[in-house]
């Protein structure tokens, strides 16, 4: 398990690489000059030039991209231009939020996805099927910022029982989780319920029900068991919606934290915090896939030998 | 199962969910091509004396903040994400083959350089992909579209892949190659055309991702800018009203989930019609 832990993380340095290439450009890859993106109107060219030399703009671009990998592998990711504060500062104001918001939305999505997953599958064709068929369905349709405006019209607006915005106590989470929540117990239970009724097809559940077994212990206790591998497998590729979710959605739901950053500093073209924004973002989702492969590799032995 | 008869599409359509969902897409897609002709009012026309009005005979929908008629800019914003969603979604499409044949035909090197770039956009959500080429190409339709048709760019590209992977070793190829086919007519001619169907099919579906990812992007102000209306954007200024004028939120939301639900479930009878599920799920 050790070994396939190092193998893993050796495989992800050249991601964090790449990834970093392409966040640095950014910078460059931007119509015009990025200190006409700075300044204001009217700097004189001295204000330019002490610019120029403080961003290393004036050093070939690979020393550039160099010293920037250096100073972000310190901690050291810049200034904000509109916020005027280190952009770490920003982004470790903004990351518990983020980090809270996500973790909770992953929990709700799995646990309620494999239970609704398995009560579709145990009872497959009966009203319990079809409805969580329909909760799929909807879940995988509607546009989750939507959604999330939906549930703040009925609960927030209409009901008072929430509220609309912001992350002040902890009744501000319980609709965003709900929002990502719903996509991502779709996803889950999805899988859930294909992965059981196609375990449910093997020879060996055949003998289980000739041993005579009752037919909930055998979906329980044996197909279940079977069919959580393949959803580990789908949770770790597509662990990604949850960062991309929580992106929307903060938004929405007007919470601070790493989205609702990232697309402010969009719009007001602050490109340093932009840059970090999108590095923990991306970081984020190497993690998380990284978690989710370890997980798998915790319940298959055969993944394990397949890295050796 | 007797013989199957009429072409696939055909026999998505007679299914009743096929049926259905085409007829809602016609309708939409209609409604986006005579916007100017079905639309009671022009999209930016301004009525300040009529702010956020509820739904009523003049304005089924009711009007927005500046008194705008909120149908007649649904109407017009499905003109803005249909054609957004389809031209992106196009070039994706052709792109993803491309690069998908390549490295499938060619192997080797070509094949690991190009499988390490897509399975490398692969894990990323969508949503982070078009926001870095949305930083690297400012706000407005065109890096929407540009931004979208990247973010899909991978999944075309590993099911082409695939498709190509496992016919490549078929006996007709084999011939065609000893017929002296060059390496363009035989990927043009015999590998690309044998695996159209589930590519073509899984743009399809992926249109309907592609919409709700325009008025994400739009919902955050990055798609295209005013007064063009956009269905994204129109929630946007709607969350401003959320307690004066809530039905500036639910219409376009409500287009979007017709049009996104209407593409999927056509889509999913299509791919009934062609017993390719299996296809599909291998990436």
């Amino acid at each position: 398990m050790f070994v396939y832990l190092i193998r893993r993380l050796l495989l992800l340095l050249p991601v964090f690489l790449a990834v970093s290439v392409v966040v640095f450009m950014i910078i460059h890859l931007v119509p015009g000059d990025p200190i006409d993106n700075m300044v204001q109107i009217g700097a004189s060219p001295q204000q330019r030039a002490i610019l120029v030399a403080r961003y290393g703009l004036d050093q070939p671009l690979l020393v550039q991209y160099g010293v920037w990998l250096r100073n972000m592998l310190g901690g050291d990711l810049g200034d904000a231009i509109v916020m005027r504060q280190p952009v770490i500062d920003l982004i470790a104001e903004n990351l518990p939020h983020s980090l809270r918001l996500g973790g909770l939305a992953f929990l709700f999505s799995t646990i309620v996805g494999i239970t609704t997953g398995a009560l579709a599958a145990i009872y497959k064709d009966s009203w319990i099927d079809r409805s969580v068929m329909t909760l799929i369905l909807l879940g995988s349709t509607l546009p989750s910022f939507w959604l999330g405006l939906l549930l703040i019209l009925l609960f927030a607006v209409q009901l008072e029982w929430f509220p609309v915005s912001g992350a002040r106590s902890w009744t501000a989470l319980v609709l965003p989780v709900l929002t990502i929540g719903l996509h991502g117990v779709a996803l889950v239970s999805r899988v859930t319920r294909a992965a059981m009724l196609d375990v449910g097809r093997r020879d060996f559940v055949l003998m289980l029900h000739a041993k005579g077994l009752s037919h909930r212990r055998i979906q329980l206790q044996h197909v279940l068991r079977h069919a959580l591998l393949p959803v580990a497998t789908i949770l770790s590729l597509r662990i990604g919606w949850i960062v991309g979710g929580a992106v929307t959605i903060e938004f929405v739901f007007a919470r601070p934290g790493l989205g609702s950053l990232l697309i402010t500093s969009l719009a007001q073209r602050d490109y340093p915090v932009v840059q970090g924004c999108l590095l923990m973002l991306a970081m984020a989702v190497m993690l998380g896939t990284l978690l989710g492969d370890l997980v798998q590799a915790a319940m298959d032995p055969r993944i394990r030998e397949q890295l050796r | 199962m007797g013989r199957i008869r009429g072409s696939a599409p055909g026999r998505a359509l007679c299914t009743w969910r096929g049926g259905l969902s085409a007829g809602c897409l016609m309708l939409v897609a209609l409604a986006a091509l005579l916007a100017p002709w079905v639309a009671p009012y022009a999209y930016d026309i301004q009525n300040l004396s009529a702010t956020n009005q509820a739904p009523s005979l003049a304005h089924w929908l009711g009007t927005d903040e500046f008194g705008r008629d909120v149908l007649s800019r649904i109407i017009y914003g499905a003109r803005t994400s249909l054609s957004v969603a389809m031209a992106a979604i196009g070039v994706s499409v052709l792109m993803g083959m491309c690069l998908g044949a390549a490295a499938a035909y060619f192997g080797g090197a070509l094949d690991r350089a190009i499988s390490a770039v897509v399975d490398l956009t692969w894990s990323f959500p969508e949503v982070l992909i078009a926001l870095i080429f949305v930083a690297i190409l400012g706000p407005g339709l065109y890096s929407t579209m540009i931004a979208i048709s990247i973010a899909y760019l991978a999944q075309f590209s590993r099911l082409t892949r695939a498709q190509i992977l496992a016919i490549k070793g078929e006996t007709y190829i084999e011939a065609a190659t000893s017929l002296g086919g060059g390496h363009l007519h035989i990927v043009f001619r015999h590998l690309l055309p044998n695996s159209l169907t589930p590519v073509i099919v899984a743009g399809m579906l992926a249109t309907g991702d592609a919409i709700i990812l325009e008025a994400t992007l739009g919902f955050f102000g990055l798609g295209i800018q005013p007064p063009k209306p956009s269905w994204g954007a129109m929630m946007s200024s709607g969350t401003a009203q959320i307690f004066l004028a809530p039905w500036t939120i639910i219409g376009p939301g409500v287009a979007i989930a017709l049009a996104v639900l209407s593409i999927n479930q056509f889509g999913d009878a299509l791919i009934d019609a062609l017993d390719i599920r299996s296809k599909l799920r291998e990436t």
